[in-house]
């Protein structure tokens, strides 16, 4: 059984895991980080997407023996330190980026590593960065023009629908 | 999912020696075989992972000038850093899945599985490339032998893909929306001693060279030259997104538009 140690959101941990043990059973069933969301198990829909070296993955589409010695980030890490929402997080919260919220985890880990590769996205660019995460409730717009307000763009010509 | 024993070794050599044994399979990104494992449709004993063979990543132009991958290279990185020498190839890598499938899913592993939809056989059979294994090199003609078949023996992996630069290049893909595989896709590039046209998504044989559409361009590179060409729906996948007719249409539309946009 392998023994796998990462660093998640800053602190380090270890476990004894299966071969099969996925990343997002890691986090969830051995960690009780249960932020990181499983929606589809089958990688489409991007809700269990976390960061591994700075790197957007579908924590359902990599085993956890693959991230060990990896730094990995997810939901539960990205307020700042006194407890606030992040800027991406008050955004999803400022343009009712969110209903239900299942994908929201996902959304916003997608959103972090879209604006670190690229900080002032367009909304073309937005949309297509989010291929891989599907929102069954808002209908993507405000999801967009959270992530586009998170960048310091102005959003307010952009309507609401 | 069954379980299995992970083995993640650090070289080639250590990679082909741990594959020696019976059922084990190896690991690329993952991001086809662990959702095909999940189903049960593959039951491997043990799992090599490919992901920690430096001597497997990277991007770079060889002496003879062509552009080599290492089999174990991410989409993301392809077309992050081919796009100075090879453009219509990291434009197919940017546009592969989605962002998180290209931060995992490689070129090998690609290229290995031979899924009749994947983009990157295309351009492999489109440039002529040659897949380099542990222990020797295939020719993209020889390679590609149907859907999810190739010339790789059991425990054979490849370790780097080496894809000659064209003077013009683009592949243009119709997607199937739901899963964001090519419902057709068309590579086309052009070479001083001729051109190109390789299409997936399409053949119940995978990737295929469309030849008539070759002979057509090559001596004269414009969309209008394939105007009096039709394909055959024969041996056309037919399936609920597209019947054997409309694919047939797309690959003449999508390789006019590849012409249009290289040209």
């Amino acid at each position: 059984m392998p023994q796998v140690s990462m660093t998640v959101n800053g602190k380090a941990t270890s476990g004894d895991v299966e071969g099969r043990t996925l990343l997002s059973a890691y986090l969830r069933d051995h960690l009780g980080m249960t932020g990181t969301h499983v929606g589809c198990d089958t990688s489409q829909c991007g809700a269990c997407v976390v960061h591994v070296n700075g790197e957007a993955v579908k924590s359902c589409t990599m085993f956890a023996a693959e991230a060990d010695g990896a730094t990995v980030d997810t939901i539960e890490g990205q307020a700042n330190a006194d407890g606030s929402l992040n800027v991406i997080q008050q955004a999803f919260q400022d343009h009712h980026g969110l209903q239900c919220g299942f994908c929201t985890p996902g959304m916003v880990m997608s959103a972090a590593a879209l604006l670190k590769e690229n900080p002032k996205p367009t909304e073309q660019e937005v949309r297509d960065y989010l291929e891989g995460n599907l929102c069954r409730c808002t209908g993507y717009h405000n999801i967009v023009k959270a992530i586009l307000a998170a960048s310091g763009q102005d959003v307010g010509a952009i309507a609401a629908e | 999912m069954y379980n299995f024993e992970f083995e993640k070794p650090g070289s080639i050599a250590d990679a082909v020696a741990a594959l020696g044994s019976e059922d084990a399979m190896p690991l690329g990104g993952g991001q086809t075989l662990i959702p095909a494992m999940k189903q049960r449709l593959n039951a491997p004993s043990k799992l090599v992972s490919l992901s920690g063979i430096a001597e497997m990543k990277g991007v770079c132009v060889r002496d003879d000038g062509a552009l080599s991958i290492g089999g174990a290279t991410p989409h993301a990185v392809v077309a992050a850093e081919a796009g100075a020498h090879y453009p219509a190839l990291a434009g197919l890598a940017s546009h592969i899945g989605d962002p998180a499938v290209r931060n995992r899913g490689t070129i090998g592993g690609s290229l290995a599985n031979n899924d009749p939809a994947a983009c990157y056989p295309s351009a492999a059979l489109g440039s002529g490339a040659t897949i380099v294994t542990n222990n020797r090199e295939i020719a993209a003609d020889d390679y590609f032998q149907g859907m999810f078949t190739t010339a790789l023996e059991e425990g054979e992996i490849i370790v780097e893909v080496r894809f000659p630069i064209p003077e013009k290049a683009n592949y243009q893909k119709f997607v199937q929306p739901a899963s964001r595989f090519a419902l057709t896709g068309v590579f086309v590039a052009k070479y001083a001693d001729g051109v190109r046209v390789a299409v997936t998504g399409a053949s119940e044989e995978g990737v295929f060279r469309w030849s008539e559409a070759e002979a057509a361009l090559s001596s004269d590179f414009s969309a209008s030259a394939v105007d009096g060409l039709s394909v055959s729906p024969d041996g056309m996948i037919g399936d609920i997104h597209g019947t054997p007719a409309y694919r047939a249409s797309l690959i003449k539309t999508l390789t006019k538009r590849a012409v249009a946009a290289a040209a």
